[in-house]
């Protein structure tokens, strides 16, 4: 018996990867700021898909309240670059205070299980849009613009953000697959399937589910500071809103919960709708949660896991299989 | 005072569930490399005893050490580490996770393992409880006999020192139990502390060198085998509760 986790589809793909990542990085010197800010939209979507994969589908985390750090992230930018931090420097700044702010956190919700910690993660992100809503320093309930970015051409402005919003995404991306993969995403699968059993070989429960907590909001955060820096406006009730949650659930169930690949097949999903009816107004959430849980209903692993169970194909392996190793008759 | 001979000692170990007292002042030395048995009738309180000396329920009093160490302040996780495993009287899976990777958990975690010897170990837990078959298997697809298995695989995998058994024999076929039994029995001939709560006593009989019955949270008998199934108060114990 031998222990396989990359196949060659899955070597093949990550080169496919890397080398997608290299187009995506040459798109603003052929396409305007249009296409530009939509994919920056497409790459926080991506992002925030796989925060929440690893927070609810791995760990069993089911927070609905990370727009917390979507808000910590994009307001950061704003208090940041007040204080004279240029601005894609702030943006990633902004990123790492929302993980700071994440520790103090998790000591207050991590004493919540299941749907209480579910409530307590929202209590929190309420508490903190209350906050900034009655900050006028930082522009109160009206919300503020984003000043620091105008000492850049619009044009150029857009290619930095985009650029800032791809390397950010790339290596959140990259640090969920490694977290993942690594002895530390065994442990969190198995606090997500049962704590106590997790704890009875020896997971160290807290710590895991803290790493991971971490790493989501360090996501979030980034992912609320590169929609400021792309919308260079923002209101608490819109940054600090549920709706962030609502699209996390549906990409990251219609792509297939707990896969490391489906949450971005959702992120894709999400993306082309939102640009087809993004007008439409409430009828567009409706929707979004029509189609969700149709697409449960009939593959209840999501697309991905569909695919998966079809086709047995896995692209970023992150799992363990076992092969019986093939005897070599001409060695003996 | 306890020298390492001792592999594991509790000192006066009570627990209360709301009215309920559960245990009462539990005092007990287990000497390294020997297998007791634990027996009692229905709610005595054997699992919660368990419990108590792996850390998964804290105690309200007293302590536990481990090779005169002192874990008391320790949880459960903590004292797997230091060489505490324990099977589950109700299997807990890791549902989501293959078969293997339950195993592979226990091993980098509980068993501090890492790269190819963590896998190794995990193969060689695996095949040791004859579930190398299953190792690609989902483990919420697992029937209670494999599920019973995977329990005891993944406690091995932890490396443990002392290994705790609760009723790992219960609902197994008669040749499933002799297998079992036969599996125990190398394990403590390879030098693992066993502590084995069981209600098929024939089963236990074929290991435990000493017999430990418990009775409304408290020891009523603890010596060699035969002369505890034959002692009177542990016979009562068993008719009061028609077992
Ligand atoms: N978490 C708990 N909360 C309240 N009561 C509990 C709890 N755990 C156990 N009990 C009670 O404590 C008593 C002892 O339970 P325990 O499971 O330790 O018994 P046991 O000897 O293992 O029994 P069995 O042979 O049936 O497994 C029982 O009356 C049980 O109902
Ligand atoms: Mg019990």
């Amino acid at each position: 018996m031998s222990v396989q986790r990359w196949t060659r589809v899955s070597l093949l793909f990550s080169g496919a990867t890397a080398g997608i990542v290299v187009i995506l990085a040459l798109v603003p010197f052929w396409f305007g700021p249009n296409t530009t800010e939509k994919l920056t939209e497409l790459f926080v979507l991506i992002i925030l898909a796989a925060m929440w994969n690893a927070l609810a589908g791995y760990a069993g985390l089911v927070s609905i309240g990370q727009q917390a750090f979507i808000g910590i992230g994009a307001y950061a930018v704003i208090v940041f670059t007040d204080h004279g931090i240029n601005g894609y420097v702030a943006v990633v700044l902004a990123a790492l205070f929302s993980g700071l702010i994440s520790l103090p956190i998790s000591l207050l919700v991590f004493r919540l299980r299941g749907g209480q910690f579910a409530i307590g993660t929202w209590v929190v992100a309420e508490i903190f849009r209350l906050l900034v809503t009655n900050d006028q320093s930082i522009g109160g309930g009206t919300g503020r613009s984003l000043d620091a970015l105008n000492i850049y051409a619009p044009a150029d402005r857009q290619a930095y953000t985009y650029w800032v919003a791809l390397a950010l995404m790339t290596a959140l991306m990259l640090a969920s697959f490694v977290l993942l993969r690594s002895r530390l995403g065994g442990a969190l699968q198995a606090i997500r399937d049962d704590e106590r059993a997790a704890e009875s070989v020896g997971v160290p429960v807290a710590r895991a589910k803290r790493i991971v907590f971490l790493l989501a909001a360090v996501g979030c955060g980034a992912a609320g500071a590169i929609t400021m820096a792309n919308t260079l406006t923002v209101t608490p009730d819109s940054i600090f809103g549920i709706q962030w949650t609502a699209y996390m659930i549906f990409m990251v169930l219609l792509g297939g919960l707990g896969t490391f690949e489906g949450p971005v097949l959702g992120a894709l999903v999400l993306f082309g709708v939102q640009q087809e009816f993004q007008g439409s107004g409430s009828w567009y959430l409706v929707g979004l949660g029509a189609v969700a849980i149709a697409v449960t209903l009939v593959f209840p692993r999501g697309l991905w896991g569909a695919l998966v169970d079809r086709f047995n194909i896995r692209l970023m392996p992150v799992g363990h299989t076992l092969r019986t190793l093939v005897s070599r008759r001409s060695e003996s | 005072m306890p020298s390492d001979s001792q592999a594991l000692t509790a000192r006066g170990l009570s627990k209360r569930f709301g009215a309920l007292r559960v245990l009462d002042d539990i005092t007990l030395d287990v000497v390294g490399t020997s297998a007791v048995g634990i027996v009692g009738p229905n709610g005595a309180g054997k699992t919660t005893l368990l419990d108590l000396l792996a850390g998964a329920t804290p105690a309200d009093s007293g302590s536990v050490s481990l090779s005169g160490r002192d874990v008391s302040g320790l949880g459960a996780a903590a004292r797997c580490r230091l060489g505490i495993g324990r099977t589950h009287q109700v299997p807990r899976p890791f549902g989501g996770m293959t078969v293997f990777e339950n195993i592979l958990v226990a091993a980098t975690m509980g068993g501090r393992l890492r790269g190819s010897s963590a896998n190794d170990n995990s193969l060689r837990a695996l095949d040791a409880t004859g579930m190398l078959e299953l190792g690609n298997r989902r483990a919420d697809t697992l029937g209670l006999l494999d599920r019973k298995r995977l329990e005891l695989a993944r406690a091995l995998a932890t490396g443990p020192s002392v290994l705790l058994l609760d009723e790992i024999a219960a609902g197994l076929t008669e040749p499933e139990t002799d297998e079992l039994v036969e599996h125990i029995k190398q394990l403590h001939a390879a030098g693992l502390t066993i502590i084995w709560i069981e209600h098929v006593v024939h089963a236990l009989l074929r290991v435990a060198e000493r017999l430990i019955c418990l009775a409304s949270g408290t020891i009523i008998a603890d010596g060699g085998p035969q002369a505890v199934m034959n002692d009177p108060a542990v016979v009562d114990a068993y008719l009061g509760s028609a077992v």
